[in-house]
């Protein structure tokens, strides 16, 4: 008992170590599922994200009203070049739509599946791990928000990490430059791909790619969507340093596109859409929708005027001569036409394959399709009418000029 | 020089009130937590670390070294991403050790403090990569610049935080 006394320090030191290795040893065993842990890490998150999250709102609280309010020198400048600025994007997002609707028609030729981020929830960051060892932050969205682990974080510059753990109201996200994450990436140019890691120091790098690679600095690094959590093609960063690495492949330095020193607000990608890309109808197919909603409806004729047979009279199914009547109006609606709009019995009447790009001109509903000039939706328009005398025969002979189904632009376009 | 040899007898034994005891420790946690948020360089610091040496040296008690560094050290670990233990036990150690030095030398003058957060600091950090290698697999670099650095810094930050300890401990 004595000696028992004597060391009764040194003995609870050995217990209390002996108990916390046995715990460790315990935890590396076994997997994040069945994580033993886990009410230790729930009370820890409960004691302290509360109070992180009240000095978060009353700062942000007093940043909001400081610069709303008081500091607002600049703002003129800033507006005004912000206005610039959105002129430029107009005019760059119309050639950057152009390449994306040929590109989409593309992707539906090869029947080439997307994934879309299709839903995002903001959070706020209100916390780290407080350890240089552990880059992880914590956010206050929880399980009460929808949020689920491994769903990817990003903000508007890239890619953030992914979310780790999920608590009632708050979670912890894991950073891509923490030595435990791993995210796949592929370079823009070379289209080389790789796992990018993190490393001890906090730096970031891309590994994995063969060292028989010229691999220039500064080239932007994407996300190839091959860990399941991030889709492909969201920025992650930009090339800094290449150097030989060991076995064969290179060590790629990569800064990170988002600012994760100074993390403030992220986006939850808490839903990916998988789909077959689907060709847009371009803009002048639009216009012709829209002009056609903005069409005044048509009265419906008594059925003694429809079955009146006379030569100005159009049967279903026909489009009407130019001038007849009300301008530019479809007489009658076909079968098809008034299940939608009325742009779709237009778009049947195409037989061209330039049809979807032909109604550029098309102020005049019903007929400025088929060619880009438009004159050929005059000359099936003309030849409705020829072809009908009477309504019967009108209606035959417009019904072979009729494509069978719209199709889309791309498959229209010649192989 | 401040580190003087005592006897059992001339050390002075504080206690810490309950409220001081829950709340200080849970403080620096805290703080530990949301200070590099807002100043990046701010990881380089261990504020759990010298709250538990802080409140070591001033109690004497080994027991109740090893005890707090414990708790505070798994109350740590609960925040990161790792296994729980790692800080948990580096900061037992630690708990430990300054109990059982503060009994044997006097630390009350900031010079001892000092170096005293110093030599501490260095074996946190050494018990955590051993620990952090040797059983979980982690790769850790060390990097002897920045030991260096950070253990300076947290030797002036520890005086401050000492001093603050100060105002709040009790003699027995």
């Amino acid at each position: 008992m004595d000696v028992l006394g004597r060391y009764r320090n040194l003995i609870v030191l050995v217990g209390v170590l002996f108990a916390q290795v046995l715990g460790l040893a315990v935890q590396v065993k076994r997997t994040t599922d069945s994580e033993p842990t886990r009410l230790i890490r729930v009370w820890a998150v409960d004691v302290v994200t509360p109070l992180e999250k009240v000095l978060h709102w009353v700062q942000t609280s007093t940043g909001n009203v400081w610069h709303s309010y008081f500091y607002l020198r600049g703002v003129r400048a800033e507006n005004r070049n912000l206005k610039q600025q959105i002129e430029r994007m107009s005019l760059e997002q119309v050639r950057m739509s152009q390449d994306a609707d040929q590109a989409r028609r593309l992707q539906a030729l090869l029947a080439f599946k997307e994934q879309f981020i299709s839903r995002t929830m903001a959070a706020q960051v209100i916390g780290s791990s407080g350890s240089e060892l552990s880059r992880a932050v914590y956010i206050d969205k929880g399980e009460s928000d929808g949020i689920k682990p491994d769903m990817a974080v990003i903000t508007a510059d890239g890619i953030v990490g992914k979310v780790l753990r999920v608590y009632r109201s708050t979670s912890q996200v894991l950073l891509i430059d923490d030595q435990t994450s791993g995210v796949g990436a592929i370079l823009d140019k070379t289209r080389l791909q790789g796992i990018l890691r993190g490393t001890p120091a906090g730096e970031v790098v891309l590994e994995k790619v063969m060292s028989d690679e010229a691999v220039p600095p500064g080239e932007l690094v994407l996300t190839s969507g091959g860990d399941g959590i991030f889709p492909k093609g969201l920025l992650v960063g930009r090339v800094t340093k290449v150097a030989s690495g060991s076995e064969l492949f290179l060590n790629i330095r990569v800064r990170p596109a988002a600012d994760l020193g100074k993390l403030e607000e992220v986006l939850v990608v808490t839903k990916i859409d998988e789909r077959q890309a689907q060709p847009e109808q371009t803009g002048a197919a639009r216009a012709v929708d829209i002009l056609a909603e903005r069409l005044p409806t048509v009265p419906s004729k008594p059925e003694n005027a429809a079955k009146a047979d006379t030569p100005g009279a159009v049967a279903p199914g026909t489009v009407a001569p130019k001038g007849t009547g009300s301008d530019a109006k479809p007489k009658t609606v076909s079968p098809d036409a008034s299940s939608g709009s009325g742009a779709s019995a237009a778009r049947k009447t195409a037989s061209s394959p330039s049809s979807s790009s032909g109604a550029a001109s098309g102020n005049s509903y019903g007929t400025s399709v088929g060619t880009p000039s438009g004159n050929a939706a005059t000359a099936t328009e003309t030849s409705a009418t020829k072809v009908s005398p009477k309504p019967v025969k009108a209606k035959a002979a417009t019904t072979t000029t009729i494509a069978p189904e719209p199709q889309p632009a791309a498959e229209d376009s010649p192989h | 020089m401040a580190i003087t040899y005592t006897s059992g007898e001339q050390v002075e034994v504080y206690r810490f009130s309950i409220p001081a005891t829950i709340l200080i420790p849970l403080t620096a946690v805290f703080l530990q937590a949301w200070l590099p948020l807002r100043f990046p360089f701010f990881t380089i610091f261990d504020l759990p670390l010298l709250v538990t040496i802080g409140f070591a040296t001033a109690r004497r008690s080994p027991l109740a070294g090893l005890l707090t560094g414990g708790l505070i050290g798994i109350l740590q670990d609960a925040l990161t991403h790792h296994p729980i233990g790692l800080y948990g036990i580096s900061k037992t150690v630690v708990g430990f050790g300054a109990s059982s030095l503060g009994i044997k030398l006097d630390v009350e003058h900031a010079g001892a403090r000092f170096l005293l957060t110093i030599v501490f600091y260095a074996v946190h950090e050494v018990v955590y990569f051993m620990i952090s290698r040797g059983l979980v697999g982690l790769r850790m670099a060390w990097t002897w610049p920045h030991e260096l650095l950070s253990g300076v810094a947290n030797a002036m930050l520890g005086v401050l935080v000492f001093m603050l300890l100060d105002r709040v401990k009790q003699r027995t």
